[in-house]
């Protein structure tokens, strides 16, 4: 079960030609898909588009109606090579996920997929997670598009211009035999916006019909003699086709005078925040009408010659906005003009940073700054001579005021506990060597835990561990691998690779029966049945089918003994061999939303339920916090006392606690404090309930009124 | 920098549409996604065209999460809006938590002439502040004052109480903020009404909205401020104090010498004494009062009395050590019952369970044996260590139970025999040497010997938390030799012992010790 549910807005999926639609761009974007005729759909989630995969998984009737098979890709391998369906036959297909490290999957896929191109338009949706709330490595789609040589679109970012893409990008394939890539960054996948719709499209020639009569073609296979006949081909026919559709239908843009003596090229994705800057610098309206002469190019690769070289003509100087590095655009641009002849200047990442998001304040400095040099008439008086500089308000100090706040483990996740575990047992036996995995397990390296070395790539932790196998060493590599990755491809690349090559090392599985971080989608090993999934798939049986010989399996995170307990097993048993550790519990946040609804019905209903939910006593709570840096958990905080007395905060845990123990867990078995308390609240007691209540309240308050009327109570009132 | 022009020139004739720029900062989970929705509702019910992002994913677990709305007035032309907010270019500013506003203005989103800043005034601590031993908490008052200084308008006040208050989130009290600030041209109904789709909730997000409406208006009384402390006149008649006759007797006695202390020291002392008293009997706080009056002579230097204080405080939290008694006794309240049945929210008709975590090692064991035997032990190790393994396991008792909670009455009633028991004689002799030790230095350095009493603070925690802190106490309070005669002393001390709280093992404290040894003999003047 996906974090997020789209049942509601699906239902702007039907919307007919004519009818407004208003919503977030991912919705946008499934919606042109069926407007598209497409006949399949595959992918990976990761953000920004995991929700594009759950509004698809959450449409699926409406898929199913008209005949558009759909699928939860195993990897962006998968859901690239699943795009081979359009390799012989005319059907539309799209394969959607996150870039770049997406894209690093499936480019083995990809560089087939574009050798022997396509018949059936092939578009690649891929959300860009690059810049500020960016959880990867800073990289360019643009490499891949330029490697493989496919197409790549990067719309402006307004529904209807995003929309036209997805139209575009499909005919662009069908012309030119190739596959498109459509690239948008994660804010516009959560822009929210209008366009007007058309009619859903069943697609012409559905998968079942290219099932019942199968066609071949060798030419279109990668293998010598083929594949050399292919690399031709690019050149000489596909790139001319795509050029021309790209130039004959206008794809990229030209925005205010057709004359001038400087301009702005730009990635269409970038064209607001030009827009913004130029506003700003009062050279533009609300509207984005403006004097300055702007080319922008919704598609990226290829560039079209003669459309850059016009838009140059009569220019002194043009300015290329192109966000990320290396500046390919940028240098195929110099290219041009240099072997045109051409005397405009070029620049670009001169004025623009090299490296880095062009957020609004960059822009505005970069193409004042351009201007200014450029052509400083432009501009009015008041930017180029400003009468002030700066508000004036010194921030200096705050800035060693105001804590960071990376992401970390929600409230009660179940990860946490394992690495409690795991610092308390390096306690015990020394640091060691951890290798971490991407994932929601990842924000060890955080404080509190402060655990882990590397991450090397989805479901390749145990990998990176790999070459640490020595037996010249006393202590053992420890890596840990989440139940995505794991499906993902760590079952072969890390504990098969760990068998085969007889590593020594301690493996933690960490399974939260969800592919949580990217949202909480289901993977074979979730628990929960799926009306269109196989589900229930153990992990521990597949570890065992790999030839694993040493596996425990926790099957309840929380008990940190127990988990502190198998990790100094695992770490320091004469088994030779892999040992590994699967420790499962349900994610935290999928687990209140499927239970918090459920448990409010029974207490509604009259039914009997204990809710649990911890607790701190304050006066026993010396504020050392010693729990905090064994927990990190977002409940448990600090509170200041009303007592002279009192120097330091005490622990306090606030109402958002959930009761999953881990806080009276680690204080077990860290031996912290005998602060924490667990609070049982039976809502609807049974009789039996009530009765004992009775009975244990009439004994402990004869027992507390004999103490306490032999001693003096002080209170404040 | 480049500066910009305050507001986007028309090219055209026509007057141009101005574009309003919202940007909510907020904490990962706290319902910002529902805010951003609710505004941009708001503005589209008012004829206006808008446009709202944000960075969803990672940023919903507990970290810094930026929603950002464009909106201007519909005019059948399609806008162009940017989608991230840029420095100084925010026309209002909502941050959900008060660290947030400071993000905010250190980001460079908050102008002064330009930005109304909507700020909850709460603090939702990060895990860098939580860590610390001490107290690693931010500066509120530092954000208030530069929020004050680099906004149009700060409206502050806490809206996740007003939230809570009326069972509803945070995101209901910060719309009535925004709407009560009126720094958008909506009415409030036209709000109520964003809030009004919704569904489930809606009566007590709008009773949070109304709550928070009424105060960003200025409309409701502000929240009082904590009290100061007041100056106890006569110990007399300050607080609440019942039990039996023979022991309030005892009481007034005891009280009455507080009322022959200096004014200034009264206060501390009181509160010293009711704790000291509470933790085990009248005649404990005699001794209190006896220790206390040592430094109370001596106190001539500093008319503040800090000396007297400082004893008043750390005496009490010295002489009320936390061992297995205190905790037995404190767990066994009918006080103590009350606060969790209100702390959890037990409403009638549904019963309680409480389920304590205890893990006793053979130290805990043998503190409370009389001393002799408890010492007994200790000085065996190979005994000590079989007790261990019976005793050290982690144990939960349901004090809901009445055998589990008769086991900690039991335990808490030990109380009368403490004296005689392992644990106090420690206690006792280390509270002793260290006492000594601040008195002795009072006529050669009054403000030295104020510090080493403020190094109390260092000693908490239990089992090995507590040996830790010892052993920073001890750390800190090595340096003595190395200080004596500088008139800094007193400076470094409280410099070690603030480095002491910053991490666990105590890593900044060695840091700056090794600064100190390196001093050199002659003092600085």
């Amino acid at each position: 079960m996906a974090e997020r549910s789209f049942a509601k807005e699906v239902e702007k999926l039907r919307l007919g030609a004519g009818e407004e639609f208003a919503g977030e761009g991912i919705l946008a974007i499934t919606k042109a898909l069926l407007q598209c005729g497409v006949g399949y759909v595959g992918g990976y989630q990761g953000a920004p588009i995991s929700h594009l995969m759950d509004v698809l998984a959450d449409a699926q009737d409406i898929l199913g109606e008209l005949g558009v098979h759909f699928e939860a890709s195993a990897s962006e391998a998968t859901a690239t090579a699943m795009l081979a369906a359009s390799v012989h036959y005319p059907i539309r297909g799209a394969a959607t996920f996150k870039s770049t490290v997406g894209t690093n999957v499936a480019s083995d896929a990809l560089a087939n997929l574009a050798s022997g191109g396509v018949t059936g338009g092939a578009l690649i949706i891929v959300g860009e997670d690059y810049g500020e709330g960016s959880s990867i490595m800073q990289e360019r789609s643009h490499a891949f598009a330029m490697k493989s040589q496919v197409w790549l679109l990067d719309p402006r970012p307004n529904l209807p211009s995003i929309v036209k893409a997805v139209e575009d990008g499909f005919e662009l394939s069908e012309i030119s035999n190739t596959p498109v890539m459509l690239q948008v960054r994660i804010r516009c996948c959560h822009v929210h916006g209008h366009f007007i719709a058309k009619d859903n499209k069943r697609p012409p020639m559905t998968v079942a019909d290219a099932l019942e009569s199968p066609r071949r073609d060798t030419g279109r296979i990668v293998l010598p003699p083929a594949s050399f006949l292919h690399e031709k081909e690019k050149v000489q026919k596909r790139w001319p086709a795509a050029v021309d559709f790209i130039a004959r239908n206008k794809i990229n843009e030209f925005f205010g005078s057709d004359h001038g003596s400087v301009g702005i090229v730009m990635q269409g994705g970038m064209y607001n925040s030009v827009i913004r800057a130029l506003q700003r610098l009062g050279l533009a309206d609300t509207y984005g009408e403006t004097d300055v002469p702007l080319y922008v190019l919704n598609a990226v690769y290829p560039l079209i010659d003669d459309e850059f070289l016009a838009f140059c003509e009569g220019k002194q100087a043009v300015l290329v906005v192109e966000e990320g590095q290396p500046n390919y655009i940028e240098q195929a641009f110099a290219a041009m003009l240099h072997k045109a002849g051409r005397g405009t200047r070029l620049v670009g990442k001169e004025h623009l940073p090299m490296a880095g998001e062009y957020t609004g304040q960059v822009m505005l400095d970069g193409i004042g700054a351009f201007l200014r040099a450029e052509a400083p008439h432009l501009l009015p008086g008041e930017v180029r001579a400003p009468n002030t500089v700066g508000d004036g308000v010194d921030t200096a100090d705050l800035i060693n005021v105001v804590p960071g706040r990376p992401p970390g483990f929600c409230i009660g996740c179940p990860e946490r506990p394992i690495f409690a575990a795991t610092k308390l047992v390096e306690q015990e036996l020394g640091k060691h060597h951890i290798a971490s995995d991407i994932g929601c397990h990842l924000f060890s390296i955080m404080p509190p835990f402060e655990l882990g070395a590397t991450t090397m790539g989805y479901g390749l932790g145990p990998a990176s561990a790999s070459a640490f196998n020595s037996p010249d060493a006393k202590r053992r590599s420890i890596s840990f691998l989440g139940d995505g990755g794991f499906w993902h491809n760590g079952l072969t690349s890390s504990i098969g690779n760990a068998v085969f090559n007889k590593n020594d090392g301690v493996i933690v599985i960490v399974d939260n029966f969800y592919s949580a971080a990217t949202g909480g989608q289901d993977i074979l090993s979730s628990r929960a049945g799926n009306r269109t999934k196989s589900t229930k798939h153990p992990i521990t049986e597949a570890v065992k089918g790999m030839g694993v010989k040493w596996l425990r399996h926790v099957d309840r995170t929380y008990d940190v003994g127990k988990m502190q307990d198998t990790l100094r097993e695992a770490l320091t048993t004469d088994e030779k061999g892999p040992k590994v550790i699967v420790a499962s519990s349900e994610c935290m946040l999928n687990r209140q939303r499927r239970e918090k609804p459920l448990v409010d019905k029974a207490i509604n209903g009259g039914e009997r339920v204990v809710k649990p939910k911890f607790g701190v006593d304050e006066d026993i709570c010396t504020g050392d916090h010693a729990c905090m840096r064994l927990s990190g958990c977002p409940s448990l905080s600090v509170k200041s006392l009303d007592d002279p007395l009192r120097d330091d905060p005490v622990a306090s845990i606030d109402q958002n606690c959930v009761g999953c123990g881990n806080c009276g867990e680690v204080a077990d078995a860290a031996v912290l404090c005998p602060s924490f308390y667990r609070a049982d609240v039976v809502h609807n007691p049974s009789r039996w309930d009530r009765f004992l209540e009775t009975a244990r309240r009439a004994t402990i308050g004869f027992l507390q009124r004999r103490r306490e009327g032999r001693r003096l109570i002080f209170s404040d009132a | 920098m480049l500066d910009p022009v305050p507001s986007s020139r028309p090219r055209s004739g026509a007057a141009d549409e101005p574009v309003i720029k919202l940007a909510v900062l907020a904490v990962g989970g706290q319902g910002g996604g529902v805010l951003a929705d609710w505004i941009t509702d708001v503005a589209e019910r008012n004829s206006y065209v808008a446009q709202s992002t944000s960075v969803a994913g990672v940023a919903q677990r507990t970290g810094a999460t930026i929603y950002y709305i464009e909106m201007a007035r519909d005019t059948g032309r399609l806008p162009v809006f940017a989608l991230s907010p840029s420095q100084g270019d925010v026309d209002i500013l909502i941050a959900a938590e008060l660290m947030e506003a400071g993000r905010a203005i250190i980001r460079g989103f908050v102008t002064p002439n330009r930005t109304t800043l909507i700020a909850s005034s709460h603090r939702i601590a990060a895990v860098s502040e939580k860590i610390e031993p001490g107290d690693g908490r931010a500066s509120s008052s530092k954000v208030h004052a530069t929020a004050e200084a680099a906004s149009k308008r700060f409206i502050a006040f806490d809206m996740e109480k007003i939230a809570a208050d009326n069972g509803s989130m945070i995101s209901a009290s910060l719309l009535g903020a925004l709407a009560g600030s009126d720094a958008l041209p909506f009415t409030r109904e036209s709000y109520e009404q964003a809030i009004g789709i919704g569904g489930r909730g809606v009566k007590a997000s709008l009773a949070a909205f109304a709550a928070a409406y009424d105060r960003a208006r200025g409309t409701a009384a502000p929240m009082a401020n904590p009290a100061e402390p007041a100056i106890v006149v006569s110990a007399l008649g300050a607080g609440h104090v019942s039990g039996p006759r023979n022991l309030l007797q005892g009481w007034q006695a005891l009280a009455a010498r507080i009322d022959l202390l200096p004014v200034a020291v009264r206060d501390m002392a009181l509160r010293g004494l009711r704790k000291v008293v509470d933790y085990q009997d009248i005649a404990y706080g005699r001794e209190y009062l006896d220790r206390l009056d040592r430094a109370v002579a001596i106190d001539h230097a500093d008319p503040t009395h800090a000396l007297s204080i400082a004893a008043a405080k750390h005496l009490a939290n010295a002489m009320c050590y936390d061992d297995m008694i205190r905790v037995a006794d404190l767990k066994t309240r009918s006080t103590r019952d009350r606060r969790v049945r209100k702390e959890v929210g037990v409403k009638d008709g549904s019963v309680l369970q409480v389920t304590e975590y205890f893990h006793p090692r053979i130290e805990e064991f043998c503190g409370t044996l009389p001393a002799r035997l408890g010492s007994y032990i200790e000085d065996r190790p190979k005994l000590a260590a079989f007790l261990d393994r019976r005793i050290n396991r982690g144990r939960r008792i349901r004090t809901d139970s009445f055998a589990g909670f008769a086991a900690l009455w039991f335990i808490g009633g030990l109380r009368r025999w403490r004296r005689g028991l392992l644990r106090h004689k420690v206690e006792v002799a280390h509270l002793d040497r260290w006492y000594a030790l601040a008195l002795g230095s009072v006529p050669a350095d009054y403000a030295l010997a104020v510090e080493i009493l403020n190094c109390r603070r260092l000693i908490k925690g239990y089992s090995d938390t507590h040996a830790r802190a010892q052993s920073k106490f001890d750390r800190v309070l090595s340096a003595l030799d190395l200080l004596k005669g500088r008139e800094d002393a007193a400076d470094w001390i409280r410099r070690l012992r603030e480095a002491a709280l910053k991490d666990e093992k105590g890593d900044m404290l060695d840091g700056a010790l090794k600064t100190v040894a390196t001093l050199g003999s002659t003092p600085i003047t």
